[in-house]
C-alpha cells in the first residue's frame, strides 16, 4: 500500500556523558561543551519500527526535526540508519520553545509535506522527558494517538493493531490511518547501522526548513508560544556530612536504622524472615 | 600540509563501528579472553555492517572501502577485543591475498561469502622451522597427474580452526639457482587430508584461534592456484607487508587507547591522601607518556594506511608503525598497570590483558628486531 511515514526525532547530549554536564550557578546556562550529540536512543526504536513497516508495506521513511542547524550531522545517522530523507526545521525564531510550541512547528513541517500516513516519535526524550510531544503533535495534525506503544502492527490503512504498556499490565487498541503514535523501547531493538549506510547517508535528500518556508502563526513559535517556562536550574549537593556518635552499639544501631527510616529507606524488607539480633535458622 | 583529519564519512564510520563494539564486544571481550574463545558469530554480523569486506569492491559484495577505514574498524574492535581483532585482521589478510592475485573467477567464488562473514578466511604461511624464514619453506606442493598434491605443516596460524578459506603458501620447485620457488593455493575447510593440528595456548591474544594445520596429500585442480607457479613470494610478502603488519598496528593503536581511557578513568576516581591521584605529578608524567606514545603510533599507522589506500608502496611505512605501535602499546599496558597499584593486575581491570595482548602482539606480523631490520634496509638502500 506504500505509506509515507514520519519519524521526529531530538538530538539530545549523549546520556553517557550526563556526569560531564556542570550548571553555571550564576548564568543557570547548562554547561555542554565536548559533550557528543546522539539521536534520542528512544527514537532510534521509532526509526526501526518506521523502518519495518516500509519493508512490509513500501513507501518512504521521512525524518523530521526541529533543532539547530547543527543537528545536519546527527541526523545522518538516521538516514544511515536507513532513512529516505530528512526535514530540519531550523530558526532562531523557534529558540526557546516548550513542547507545545515545538509540536506546533513540527506538526507544521509534516503538513507542508503532506500525504503523511504515520506519525512516530519515540516515547520521551533523553534530556527534557516531558512525554508531550508526540499527543500534542497529533492534537494538532487531528490524527488520533496514542502513546507507550509496545508492540504495533499495520494490516492495512484501517486496520492497525496497537499495545501499549499501563501501569499494571498492557491495552490493546485497533486503529486507522493516519496516526501518530509514541514507541517504547520495548517495542523493538534498532538495528546497528551498516557502513554501506553511512556511504548512501550523504546522498540522500536533507532539507532545512526555515520560519519563512513554513506556514506559521509567530504567536505560536519559540519562546512567545511557549506556555510553560522552565524554574530555577541548579545541581544537587552532593557532599557528606558525618557525625560523630559516641553511644553504645546497641544505641548506635537503633539510631541509624531510625535515621535511614526517617530519610525513606524501607529497613523493614532487610529483616524479612529473620528476627534481629538472632540468626534466623 | 594540513593537519591530520578524518573526513565525514570516516568519522560517522567510526561511531556507528564503536555502537556496535561498545554493544556487541565490550560486555563479552573479558570472557572470550577467560576462555579463550573465538566470538565466530560475530563475523556475519560484522559483514552486514561492512566490517569484514571493509576494502573489498562492492562487485565481490565488499563495502568499497579503503586501508584507512579498515584501520578504523580494527582499532574500534580492539580497544575492547585485541583477540577479535587478530581474527577479523587474518580474515582480511586471506582476502587481500585472493583480491589482489585471484582471477575473476576465484574471487567471485571466494570473496562474497568471506565480505559477508559467512566464512572465515586464514593465511598459513608460517611453519616450525620459522616465519622469517619466508624462503625456507618446508611444505610442498607437487604436479602430478593433472592434480596439485599438498604436504606440510604449518603453524602459529591465526584461525587455524576456524578458517573455511585457507590460502596456503608451498615450496613448487626451484629456480636455475637452486633457490626455492613458492605458490599459493587456496585451500578449503573439509578438503580430504586438511586438517587443523595442535591449538596453542596464547599469553594474549586470547580470543583468537593460534594452531597447526596439517596438509596430507590434499589434492587440488590447478584451479585452485593463486596467481601463477612462483608467485608465492611475491603474495606472501604483499599480504604479510601491507596488510598484516597494518592490521597489526592498527590492534596496537587500539590498545593504547585503551591504555589512555583507562588510565583516565582510574586516576580520577582513585583518591590517595584525600584527593585523586590524577593530581599527582608522578602519575601525570605516566599519563602524558601513555598519551605520546597513542599519539604517535595512531599518526604513524594512519599515515601509512592512507599512502596504501593513495596506492604509494608503504611496507616500510606499515614497519614503522607496527614496530612502534607493539612496543608503544607493552610499554604504555605497563605504565597503566603500574599507575593502578594493586588494582592493576586483578583481571577485573581490563588492563592486565592489555598487557599480555601488547606482549603478544610483538612477534605477530613479526618482531621488532625483524622489522627494524626492514626499516634500516629501507633506510640504508
Amino acid at each position: 500500500m506504500g505509506l509515507n511515514i514520519v519519524v521526529c526525532v531530538k538530538p539530545i547530549p549523549d546520556p553517557k556523558y550526563y556526569n560531564e554536564i556542570t550548571i553555571d550557578p550564576v548564568t543557570k546556562t547548562v554547561k555542554r561543551q565536548g559533550i557528543p550529540t546522539i539521536i534520542n536512543p528512544i527514537d532510534k526504536h521509532a526509526i526501526e519500527k518506521a523502518l519495518k513497516i516500509k519493508e512490509q508495506h513500501g513507501g518512504k521513511v521521512i525524518l523530521m526535526s526541529m533543532a539547530p542547524p547543527d543537528a545536519q550531522e546527527t541526523l545522518l545517522e538516521g538516514l544511515a540508519m536507513g532513512a529516505d530523507e530528512t526535514y530540519l526545521l531550523s530558526d532562531r525564531k523557534f529558540a526557546g520553545a516548550d513542547t507545545l510550541a515545538t509540536s506546533y512547528v513540527l506538526a507544521r513541517g509534516i503538513q507542508k509535506i503532506g500525504e503523511i500516513d504515520l506519525v512516530l516519535t519515540g516515547t520521551e526524550s533523553g534530556d527534557g522527558a516531558t512525554a508531550q510531544v508526540s499527543s500534542q503533535l497529533g492534537e494538532w495534525l487531528g490524527f488520533s494517538h496514542l502513546w507507550g506503544v509496545v508492540n504495533c502492527e499495520v494490516k492495512s490503512q484501517d486496520d492497525i493493531y496497537l499495545k501499549t504498556k499501563i501501569e499494571n499490565g498492557y491495552m490493546e487498541w485497533s486503529g486507522k490511518l493516519p496516526m501518530v503514535f509514541a514507541v517504547s523501547r520495548e517495542i523493538n531493538t534498532p538495528r546497528y547501522t551498516s557502513i554501506m549506510g553511512v556511504m548512501k547517508a550523504k546522498k540522500k535528500p536533507f532539507t532545512i526548513w526555515s520560519f519563512q518556508d513554513l506556514d506559521l502563526d509567530e504567536v505560536y513559535v519559540g519562546l512567545k508560544g511557549s506556555p510553560t517556562q522552565p524554574g530555577d536550574i541548579f545541581s544537587p549537593d552532593m557532599g557528606r556530612k558525618g557525625e560523630i556518635l559516641k553511644i553504645s552499639k546497641e544505641e548506635a544501631v537503633e539510631l541509624i536504622i531510625e535515621k535511614l527510616r526517617a530519610n525513606g529507606i524501607n529497613i523493614e524488607s532487610f529483616f524479612s524472615g529473620c528476627v534481629r539480633g538472632e540468626r534466623n535458622e | 600540509m594540513e593537519f591530520f583529519k578524518f573526513n565525514e564519512e570516516q568519522e560517522m564510520l567510526r561511531k556507528v563501528v564503536r555502537d556496535f563494539v561498545e554493544s556487541e564486544i565490550a560486555p563479552k571481550a573479558a570472557e572470550w579472553d577467560e576462555k579463550d574463545v573465538c566470538p565466530v558469530e560475530l563475523f556475519p554480523t560484522m559483514g552486514e555492517l561492512g566490517i569484514c569486506g571493509i576494502f573489498v569492491p562492492e562487485e565481490y559484495g565488499g563495502t568499497g572501502l579503503g586501508h584507512v577505514e579498515r584501520t578504523i574498524c580494527l582499532e574500534e574492535i580492539s580497544r575492547h577485543s585485541a583477540g577479535l581483532g587478530i581474527a577479523l585482521m587474518t580474515h582480511h589478510l586471506g582476502m587481500a591475498a585472493i583480491l589482489n592475485y585471484g582471477n575473476e573467477e576465484q574471487k567471485k567464488k571466494y570473496l562474497p561469502e568471506l565480505c559477508a562473514g559467512t566464512k572465515v578466511a586464514g593465511l598459513s604461511v608460517t611453519e616450525p622451522g620459522g616465519g622469517s624464514d619466508f624462503m625456507g619453506q618446508k611444505a610442498t606442493g607437487e604436479f602430478i597427474d593433472g592434480q596439485w598434491v599438498i604436504n606440510g605443516r604449518k603453524c602459529f596460524i591465526t584461525n587455524s580452526h576456524i578458517a573455511d578459506v585457507d590460502v596456503w603458501v608451498v615450496r613448487t620447485g626451484t629456480d636455475a639457482k637452486d633457490r626455492a620457488t613458492l605458490s599459493v593455493f587456496i585451500l578449503e575447510k573439509g578438503m580430504s587430508g586438511h586438517t587443523p593440528g595442535r591449538k596453542e595456548n596464547k599469553l594474549g591474544l586470547r580470543g583468537s584461534v593460534t594452531g597447526d594445520i596439517n596438509c596430507v596429500d590434499v589434492k587440488v585442480g590447478p584451479e585452485q592456484m593463486l596467481g601463477k607457479e612462483g608467485d608465492g613470494a611475491k603474495i606472501g610478502m604483499a599480504a604479510i607487508g601491507e596488510v598484516g603488519r597494518a592490521g597489526m598496528a592498527a590492534i596496537c593503536v587500539g590498545i593504547l587507547r585503551g591504555c589512555v581511557e583507562e588510565a583516565v578513568k582510574f586516576s580520577k576516581e582513585r583518591i590517595v591522601y584525600g584527593k585523586p591521584i590524577a593530581k599527582l605529578q608522578a602519575i601525570q608524567l605516566d599519563i602524558a607518556d601513555i598519551r605520546v606514545d597513542h599519539e604517535a603510533a595512531t599518526l604513524l599507522t594512519y599515515r601509512a594506511a592512507s599512502m596504501k589506500d593513495a596506492g604509494k608502496p608503504s611496507a616500510t611505512e606499515f614497519s614503522i608503525a607496527k614496530y612502534f605501535a607493539s612496543e608503544a602499546a607493552a610499554r604504555s599496558a605497563r605504565k597503566t598497570m603500574d599507575l593502578m597499584g594493586g588494582y592493576g593486575i586483578i583481571n577485573e581491570y581490563p588492563v592486565g590483558r592489555f598487557l599480555r595482548d601488547a606482549l603478544a602482539s610483538l612477534p605477530s606480523g613479526a618482531t621488532s628486531h625483524v622489522q627494524k631490520l626492514i626499516i634500516a634496509g629501507s633506510t640504508l638502500k
